[in-house]
């Protein structure tokens, strides 16, 4: 009876040890295969040059990079400054139901599917405007950093010890100079990592550009007019039967994921020195 | 270090020097349940127990005291081996369970033998009922309709069955905290270990649930080998038929109880006992 | 002190006291107005997606989750093939995922190193910052040939008698799309649980210990029930993921708007038809249908994220903390 109780722990333990090996082995493969393939197409036509007409060869996708850009610092204009400033609010100002609620509504908001939030973009900036634009985009992708933005920004505003707010105060300053000059100083290696992650996140979204910024062949000036982003370009050369739109698939999905990546690893290893409960 | 040749009490010494003490000859022959020779014992590069040389007689209560991180609590973990749950240890020397070389029987068999009770109750997530026969389950000792039977037993040693008869299966949590130890107790009782051993196991409770808990022991001792640590003199001095006194990781004397506190041999053990220090 | 006060004119330390509670009062209205945003947009969308199905919603009314018919043409749509396709891609892949997350999570805090736990947790988790797309790519070109020449012959060997693994095999599938989804959600479920496991006070297990269970009795009949709620949380938290994943499950799952009984066949998520027709619809009615269908996909992950939260913060809690 003992016997078969030992080798029952052996066996279970061991399987568990492969479940773990397992799933780190889908990483590696993930991040090889893509790395491996990706590096293999990648060219300096890939940065520079726009795409070309469907079915054929050669071409880039300089026009996906820069619509990419543009689309995640309209997100960004929008996204962090309510995320940032709704968190000083729940953590500086916040006892009471209405805060509560706020917490609530905002873990809602990270719950919605991406697909949701762009069907909400679309109602709220395409049909009006009755075409497809940057603005929509990066409003889709900016409502979708508020959540992570204001829940990072409040955690790392809360960790702040309470005996530097009243330090501060007892020299006299007021509660928006203290938060402004000691607070959030204090916080900062924190919410720029939180940040950075959040438009890591964002930067990586399809789903909610699939019917606000659509997509577009050639340049797009300014803001209201379609453009290409980097992950829409690998959807649509993903799912297309041509080899050498999959070639340019596998490229961008290299220079999307090591972009994420690269950020995540960053902001991760700088979140771990900070001392963050 | 003193010995004799019929078994009798031994009595450890700092600098492994013998040290007497007065009239100490056992009034009957005793025989050694539990015993360490020479047990040394590392936390990494810590050298936290030096030279444990200790004996606990059959069906007598041994009890270990002394000050705040002497050592006391580190030397009962080492007798079931539960201190190997933590890295980087290691036992030196050795420990015989009637003869058998503890360090080399099979540790899942050796902690059903030996049973711990620990500081904090720590009842399971369970039932009154499945926390009692989670030790008669695992270990296979009874099926069916006997699983009740053992559990109704071993309530009703750790005098507990009365209170909880009737709501067997609730939670274990809904007990108070006297409660919940003395299920631990029953819990361990149930898969009728050879030796018990208790650490400090009134330290979280209220004076009455302590003498619950005491006289419980002494009904105990008749079936089983009982060591129990405690920072608690008055405790030792009532319940314990040996007392054992440690300092620094070291043992510095050990002998009846009554000897250590009227009469102790070392300078150490007395300024102990009048409170000196500690 | 003489009686004439030399402190500054009543009307100016007023001023000043003002201005400083402007300060503060305009740093209050600031963030409180920004907090509140979040209320507004969460309200603004609902209000939109309730608007935008106005059309079908009157239209069908219940029958609209009722109906599996999607047809464009006719303009008769229900949302059937959708849920069944969300419901049952998600719960393969919870299937597959679960065991595998939880062995590993096992792992991760009962077994390894704390070092080499912390390491691999590390990167575990940089899996779930992977994008979505990126999972539909390696999906189409990595995981379809794999399922297509080695996992699904062996499927079909084995267990081809049952009506879920019938029919033929043409790499996009509700299975392939629950392959790819187990991945994605398998990170969530080791980070949480570990960490509810790594809560578990050591007494328990020392006590396990004592009683004479071995190691692995210890953890799966004292730990895991300990931190079951925990458990329980990340599941539903890694469901609630997988409920609302559109792109990866887009570009592997086949497009196809029809309930069927085999995995192996092709089929939509709601997430997915959206995603997939949403530019070719054509009349106000096909976009309010599709737009009804978000609604009902936020219903659903909103009730499910509700749940997990609830659960994860209650862990332990029956055992008091």
């Amino acid at each position: 009876m003992l016997r078969r109780r030992k080798i029952v722990n052996g066996v279970m333990l061991s399987l568990t040890g492969v479940c773990t090996v397992f799933v780190v082995g889908v990483l590696f493969i993930i991040l090889g295969y893509l790395f491996w393939n990706g590096a293999r197409y990648l060219s300096v036509d890939f940065f520079t040059k726009l795409p070309t007409p469907v079915g054929e060869s050669g071409g880039g996708m300089a026009n996906a990079i820069v619509g990419s850009g543009k689309l995640l610092l309209l997100a960004t204009l929008i996204g962090v400054p309510f995320g940032f400033l709704g968190g000083v609010y729940l953590a500086e100002f916040g006892t009471g139901i209405f805060p509560s609620m706020v917490r609530y509504m905002t873990d809602l908001l990270n719950g919605v599917p991406s697909i949701v939030i762009g069907i909400f973009a679309y109602g709220i900036v395409v049909a009006p405007m009755h075409h497809f634009s940057t603005l929509a985009g990066g409003m889709a992708l900016g409502v979708m950093m508020v959540p992570i933005a204001l829940r990072t920004t409040e955690e790392f505003l809360r960790g702040v010890p309470q005996s530097l707010r009243e330090g501060a105060m007892a020299l006299g300053a007021s509660k928006a100079r203290t938060i402004a000059t000691v607070v959030i100083p204090a916080a900062i290696k924190g919410i720029l990592s939180g940040m950075m992650l959040d438009l890591a996140r964002v930067a990586g979204e399809t789903a909610p550009l699939l019917f606000t910024s659509l997509g577009n062949t050639f340049w797009s000036s300014g803001w209201d007019k379609p453009t290409a982003a980097l992950p829409v370009m690998i959807y649509t050369y993903a799912i297309s039967p041509y080899d050498d739109w999959h070639r340019q698939a596998w490229a961008a999905g290299f220079v999307l994921l090591a972009l994420v990546l690269l950020v995540n690893v960053v902001a991760r290893l700088v979140l771990a020195k900070t001392s963050h409960a | 270090m003193s010995s004799a040749t019929e078994p009798e009490i031994i009595v450890g010494s700092i600098n492994q020097e013998p040290l007497t003490s007065s009239g100490s000859a056992p009034k009957q022959a005793e025989t050694i349940k539990l015993s360490t020779d020479r047990l040394n014992f590392h936390y990494g590069s810590y050298h936290a127990l030096h030279e444990i040389s200790l004996s606990f007689y059959t069906n007598r209560i041994t009890a270990l005291i002394g000050p705040s991180g002497c050592g006391k609590s580190t030397f009962l973990r080492t007798l079931n081996r539960i201190s190997e749950t933590i890295r980087h240890t290691r036992i030196d020397g050795r420990i015989t369970l009637d003869g058998e070389d503890v360090l080399a029987l099979d540790v899942t068999n050796l902690r059903r033998r030996v049973g711990m009770v620990f500081q904090r109750p720590n009842p399971f997530p369970k039932s009154i009922f499945d926390n009692v026969a989670y030790g008669v389950r695992v270990n296979g000792l009874a099926r069916g309709t006997s699983v009740r039977d053992v559990v109704e037993k071993s309530l009703r040693r750790a005098a507990l069955w009365d209170e909880v008869k009737d709501k067997l299966h609730q939670t274990a949590h809904a007990l108070s905290g006297g409660q919940q130890q003395r299920l631990c107790i029953a819990r361990a009782l149930a898969v009728d270990p050879e030796v018990l051993l208790l650490d400090e196991p009134c330290s979280a409770l209220d004076p009455i649930a302590t003498a619950k808990i005491e006289d419980l022991l002494f009904t105990l001792k008749d079936d089983c080998t009982i060591v129990i640590v405690t920072h608690n003199m008055q405790q030792a001095a009532r319940v314990a038929d040996n007392t054992g006194f440690f300092l620094m990781g070291k043992l510095i004397e050990f002998d009846q109880t009554e000897v250590i506190f009227k009469n102790p041999a070392a300078k150490e053990t007395e300024d102990y006992i009048t409170g000196r220090f500690g | 002190m003489s009686a004439a006060p030399t402190a500054l004119p009543r009307s100016r330390v007023s001023e000043f006291a003002a201005k400083l509670r402007a300060g503060d009062q305009l740093a209050y209205m600031l963030t409180l107005v920004c907090a509140a945003s979040i209320f507004l947009v969460t309200c603004l969308l609902v209000y939109e997606l309730w608007l935008g199905s106005a059309l079908t919603r009157h239209k069908f009314g219940w029958d609209f989750i009722l109906s599996s018919t999607w047809d464009p043409v006719k303009e008769d749509f229900g949302a059937v093939p959708f849920m069944f396709g969300t419901v049952v891609t998600s719960f393969v892949s919870l299937l597959i995922s679960v065991p595998i997350g939880l062995g590993a999570a096992i792992f991760l805090s009962e077994m390894a190193l704390p070092s080499i736990s912390d390491t691999l947790t590390f990167l575990i988790e940089l899996l779930a910052a992977v994008p979505s797309v990126i999972y539909g790519l390696l999906g189409i070109f990595l995981l379809v040939p794999v399922l297509e020449s080695a996992v699904v012959p062996a499927l079909k060997g084995v267990f081809g008698f049952l009506p879920i693994f019938s029919g033929p095999f043409y790499g996009v599938s509700i299975f392939s799309a629950s392959v790819v989804l187990a991945i994605m959600i398998v990170p969530f479920i080791i980070s949480v649980s570990r960490e509810v496991l790594l809560a578990v006070p050591v007494d328990q297990r020392e006590a396990a210990l004592s009683l004479g269970a071995t190691k692995w009795e210890t953890t799966w009949q004292v730990v895991v029930p300990y931190a079951s709620r925990g458990i329980y949380g990340s599941i539903f938290l890694a469901l609630a993921r997988a409920l609302g994943e559109t792109m990866a499950v887009t570009m592997v799952i086949g497009n196809t708007s029809k309930v069927q009984a085999s995995l192996l066949a092709p089929g939509n998520s709601i997430a997915s038809v959206i995603a997939n027709q949403f530019n070719e619809a054509t009349s106000d009615v096909y976009i309010s249908a599709l737009i009804e269908l978000g609604l009902v996909l936020f219903a659903i992950t909103i009730i499910i994220n509700g749940v997990a939260r609830i659960m994860i913060l209650t862990t332990g809690d029956k055992v008091g903390k």
